[in-house]
């Protein structure tokens, strides 16, 4: 304790530090990449709390695919906006500070006065674990345990997908997701779109496998495998599939699909809805990973691909 | 202070300034940056709690790490909506702030969203 409470402070003060530069940085594009580095140190928090399975997804998701997400957002909007520029009045700046800071003292004060001991659910997850045959406890609650939020999940990304689309201009429809799409990419980014995704996907695919024992899982290795697709496109090596797709469609279903069949099938072989038949719980957890890691790495590519754009006027609406 | 405090109270403090943030920035792509600031704090308290509830042989509470998981998962999706939402609005609108008065711009009408 005493040797790594340094590093914890040192971790504290960068990444409120970061925090802050996220907010108060002068324009939105550094803002995005002050968000990056805040998204790893928080990564490094995680490990330090011991939640190293939330540390990867934040490394992989909440740093990475989101950063660039809102990096590409920043470059594509119409740069100096009068409605960006100005500021509230100082009124309004000093409530917001003392709303902010009531807000913060408040939950220091739950952080300081939260019961002891602890309340906790591990002995109950882990009571449930032996019979999912994982040794990883955060992937038995995530798919045995509490499946029930991990399926919901799976199908709140292809609504997300669903609204993303919605928002297509008319005439866009049956277009390719254009986001993405950049100037010719010089030959360095063209390398290593070469070079990098069969490594990517085989660490992606590691990342699904050992999810059962040790930490890793089916989003941080479909966050990965994403992020090696997304990169071909940036580097324009592919192109995004239309939205009419229907292979394309059914590989963004296929995941929640198989998971609500099993899950419907354990009520008449389990006894109730998302229960495993005995025996069984390894192999239909592990299909049901394998599917789920195809169609969340398809729904994040599309999602970070944005809604279909029009690539010509005199084709759009053909 | 042992590392629990001390990041719980990190999460507090990350909260209250994506809440500065997201009142203060008139731009709507700043104020999706400072809401992802705070539901980051909020992932981190409920890390917190996972890490005091260490049981059963394991390093924290598995059962908030799996939700927060989910809902990293469920933010990005959100985050991605949110973005594609303010593009379509400085494309068809001309504007990229939530101003329902924007000042006055000669080569966009601005729509008053109804």
């Amino acid at each position: 304790m005493s040797l790594t409470a340094p590093i914890d402070l040192g971790l504290a003060i960068l990444l409120l530090g970061l925090a802050v530069w996220v907010i108060a940085a002068s324009a939105t594009y550094r803002a995005a990449e002050g968000f990056i580095a805040y998204g790893l140190v928080l990564a490094l928090v995680w490990v330090r709390v011991g939640s190293v399975d939330v540390a990867l997804t934040e490394a992989a998701l909440g740093s990475g695919l989101t950063g660039l997400l809102l990096l590409r957002a920043a470059a594509r909007l119409p740069p100096a906006d009068p409605a960006e520029t100005a500021r509230p009045g100082k009124g309004v700046r000093v409530l917001a500070a003392l709303l902010s800071a009531i807000l913060t003292g408040g939950l220091a004060a739950v952080v300081l006065l939260l019961p002891e001991p602890a309340p906790t659910l591990a002995p109950a997850a882990a009571a449930s674990l032996p019979a999912t045959g994982m040794g990883n406890p955060v992937t038995g609650v995530l798919l045995a345990y509490r499946a029930i939020d991990t399926l919901g999940e799976s199908i709140v990304l292809v609504l997300a997908l669903v609204g993303l689309w919605s928002l297509a201009p008319d005439g866009a429809w049956g277009g390719r997701p254009g986001a993405l799409t950049t100037a010719p990419a010089g030959s360095a980014l063209r390398f290593l779109a070469q070079v990098l995704p069969p490594f990517g996907i085989l660490v992606g695919i590691h990342l699904l496998w050992v999810g059962a024992d040790h930490p890793g899982g089916k989003f941080q290795g479909a966050t990965v495998i994403a992020a090696m697709w997304v990169l071909i496109l940036i580097a324009g090596l592919r192109r995004p599939p239309t939205v009419t797709s229907r292979a394309m469609r059914w590989l963004v279903v296929v995941g929640s699909l198989l998971f609500v069949g099993i899950g419907a099938a354990g009520t008449w072989l389990a006894g109730a809805f998302l229960a495993y038949p005995d025996g069984l719980a390894k192999p239909l957890i592990l299909a049901i990973e394998a599917a789920l890691t195809l169609s969340v790495a398809v729904i994040l590519g599309l999602l970070l691909a944005g809604p279909p754009e029009a690539e010509c006027p005199t084709e759009a609406r053909s | 202070m042992s590392e629990a405090t001390l990041f719980g109270l990190c999460g507090a403090a990350l909260v209250g300034l994506g809440l500065y943030g997201l009142i203060c920035h008139p731009g709507a792509l700043r104020k999706i940056l400072a809401f992802n600031l705070i539901g980051s704090g909020v992932f981190l308290l409920f890390g917190v709690i996972a890490r005091r509830g260490a049981a059963s042989g394991f390093g924290g509470d598995p059962v908030p790490q799996a939700l927060v998981i989910t809902g990293l998962v469920v933010a990005f999706a959100a985050t991605a909506l949110a973005v594609a939402l303010v593009l379509r609005l400085a494309q068809t609108a001309g504007r990229t702030g939530l101003d329902p008065e924007p000042p006055a711009r000669p080569d966009a009408a601005p729509e008053r969203p109804s």
